[in-house]
């Protein structure tokens, strides 16, 4: 907003138009509800106009491609180049994905996104008594190198990005494919990709954690450290919303929990003695993308301002790439429906717009099947076609931040940014995030959101369709994914083959070596890919850490 | 007064998705139940142990990960084996529908998928502990 000679002017029009206007339309015809709110139950007004916006408005909006990156961190957008269209996908042997991976590349899938099975996320192998009943049911099993040769089979390592979703065990899983390429003859300069190696979020969140959190986080310091010398355009964390928002919370604790965690992690970083501009610009974000559009989208723009501000002022960073937050993004799993599953294709659609106009860097689309199982062939491709739409028909991709400037959307911005602080404030209060772990202070948070969020579809204050309004009565068809019993036992006969053929001396001195590292202080990284190339699987390094540092028990509270 | 109903809410096997059975939880409290969270990554064994130990009239299993024919069932065969066949067990997650025919035929009393409304929980959990 200008001068204030305006702004008097326009309250006195607005002053006018409520009493006129206004009034008669209410009389005529009440409005649908008293009081109309988000996704997260932060009230919407009726009207936005220009006073609500500060007077800093254009100052805090900037240029794309410029501090403080509100409408976006590249100067073009989408016009220059799409998002990466990245399809999280995994289920049963390194084979059955290897296909998948495949059939996407082939309908035009840019990027690769693996998800793993439950026991590969808590470090153990396929044959271990913990992985009973669980091999590739929401995910592929991967226990050894062998297995990430396989599910890379004939794939151009050296072209397309891989992100992988895994967070416990992330280092030894990165040095599998770190050796893999090797073994290729990668260089690994030349390698791009993501680990998720967001283990503060496990805690709070999606509960995949191994190890306490001090030696979790000294694990994702050592990548880090190895990343920025290494593997330079390899994104070495994925600081992540998504399970947060996906275990209950609103929006503003999404935004707020994650910064709190990455900023957490640059101080982890930066006390092990490393140069903040050396390591920062390869923290990436992940964020999810819920039903509440233009509530999505102010959480991206004031995600990307907060982040740049922290950067600068707070830690010091002197290079622009340290400030720039770059993000994938994932329509919500949790808004999926069992009712009505086809419905979903629509749900998944206008989440994934939000994720667009808020600038995302790459994304993934649910498949419409995914409230029963792990997406079908078809549920996946008409998935990936939503994305196509978005980029191809709809003109949305044809300029930058189209919605910045809409006073609704400027308004919620700066009502996240707000919320977030106060957030930063009292996580801070609690002596910092780990120790408000312990306190089960994000545990409770999230849980009550959830509880309150059910709690407004039992009472119908949220409608949702096909659950509590606009039923029908029918048994929805869904076409089976199964796992093989093959698979499994193609996956077990691998591992035992493996076991016994390797060059046991060199195998059993490479874990010695990192039981050393781990005891002592040097950098686990070197070590954990000495012993993946030696042979060591998942499991059993996984067991040397166990062993070296604990294992993690969460407080316990609903 | 009568005496209230126990229930054990249980996470079996190495799924992390607690949303579901953090609210469960809550609502059953909040119907005036007494319920016992195990929180994650319980085995079969575990769960039987504390349904014993804590004398519950009802177990809710609660699996996302896609492992369920092989956990829930577990539990009742377990039970069964320790005298406790009399707990009633119903299960909730990402479960295909031919999966829930088989696990009710495997002695999983109901099977709860998403969508369903908390007050059908409720009270499933109700008629049960009254040996409905």
């Amino acid at each position: 907003m200008a001068d204030s000679e305006e702004r008097k002017k326009l309250e006195k029009e607005l002053r006018r138009w409520e009493a006129t206007t206004l009034k008669d339309a209410l009389k005529a015809l009440p409005e649908r509800r008293k009081e109309f709110v988000t996704t997260s139950s932060r009230a919407v007004k009726r009207l936005y106009t220009p006073l609500d916006l500060p007077d800093t408005f254009l100052k805090r909006l900037g240029k794309p491609g410029e501090y403080p990156f509100t409408r976006g961190i590249h100067p073009t957008m989408y016009r220059g180049r799409l998002w990466t269209m990245r399809l999280f996908a995994g289920y049963g042997s390194a084979e059955d994905t290897n296909e998948r991976f495949k059939y996407l590349i082939a309908h035009g899938e840019t990027g690769l996104s693996v998800a793993f099975d439950m026991p590969t996320l808590y470090g153990y192998d396929t044959d271990e008594p913990e992985a009973k009943g669980e091999f590739g049911t929401c995910g592929v099993a991967v226990s050894s190198l062998e297995d990430m040769q396989t599910l890379f089979s004939g794939i151009d390592v050296g072209r397309v990005s891989t992100s992988m979703t895994i967070n416990g065990p992330a280092s030894v899983t990165w040095a599998m494919y770190l050796a893999m390429a090797e073994e290729r003859g990668v260089s690994r300069s030349s390698l791009r990709g993501t680990i998720q190696n967001d283990i503060l979020k496990e805690y709070q969140a999606q509960k995949e954690w191994i190890f306490p959190p001090e030696p979790s986080m000294r694990l994702v310091v050592d990548t880090f450290e190895f990343g920025s010398k290494h593997v330079p355009q390899w994104n070495t964390i994925s600081i992540s919303g998504y399970h947060i928002r996906e275990a209950g919370s609103t929006a503003a604790q999404e935004l707020a929990f994650t910064l709190a965690n990455g900023f957490e992690y640059v101080r982890w970083g930066i006390d092990r003695g490393l140069r903040v501009d050396d390591f920062a610009p390869r923290l990436s974000f992940f964020f999810n993308a819920h039903n509440d559009l233009f509530e999505e989208l102010a959480k991206y723009r004031a995600a990307r301002r907060i982040w740049a501000r922290e950067m600068r002022e707070t830690f010091g960073a002197k290079n622009p790439r340290s400030w720039l937050l770059r993000f994938h993004s994932q329509t919500a799993g949790v808004s999926l429906t069992a009712q009505q599953p086809e419905v979903n294709i629509v749900r998944t659609t206008i989440q994934a717009l939000a994720a667009v106009l808020g600038g995302t860097q790459s994304l993934h689309t649910n498949a419409y099947d995914e409230a029963y199982q792990v997406p079908n062939e078809k549920a996946a491709r008409i998935a990936l076609r939503t994305q196509q739409i978005l980029a191809h028909e709809s003109g949305v991709a044809n300029t930058v931040d189209p919605l910045g400037g809409s006073y609704f959307l400027e308004a919620k911005t700066d009502e996240l940014e707000e919320d977030a602080y106060r957030y930063f404030d009292r996580i801070q209060g609690l002596g910092g995030v780990i120790p408000a772990i312990r306190k089960g202070f994000f545990q409770q948070e999230i849980a009550n959101s959830a509880y309150r969020y059910q709690r407004e579809i039992e009472d119908k204050e949220r409608i949702i369709v096909g659950v509590n309004d606009f039923v029908v009565d029918e048994q929805p068809e869904v076409e089976p994914l199964r796992v093989t019993e093959a698979s499994f036992k193609a996956q077990l006969e691998r591992l035992k083959r493996m076991r016994r053929t390797r060059d046991k001396k060199k195998w059993e001195r490479s874990l010695d070596r990192l039981r050393t590292a781990c005891e002592g202080e040097e950098n686990t990284m070197p070590h954990i890919l000495e012993g993946v190339k030696a042979k060591a699987t998942l499991g059993e390094i996984c067991d040397v850490m166990r062993e070296a540092f604990g294992v993690w028990e969460e407080p316990l509270l609903y | 007064m009568a005496k209230k109903i126990r229930v054990l809410i249980a996470k079996p096997g190495l799924d992390g998705h607690d949303r579901g059975a953090k609210v469960v939880a809550r609502a059953l409290r909040d119907a005036g139940m007494e319920v016992i969270y195990t929180g994650l990554r319980q085995t079969p064994e575990d769960i039987v142990e504390a349904a014993i130990q804590e004398d519950v009239d009802a177990i809710g299993l609660s699996c996302l990960s896609g492992a369920h024919m092989t956990l829930f069932p577990e539990v009742v065969k377990l039970l069964k084996k320790r005298g406790a066949g009399d707990i009633v067990i119903a299960g909730g997650g990402i479960i295909p529908e031919e999966d829930v025919q088989r696990l009710k035929k495997a002695g999983i009393k109901e099977v709860f998928g998403p969508g369903t409304p908390l007050r059908d929980i409720v009270q499933f959990f109700e008629t049960a502990a009254k040996g409905g």
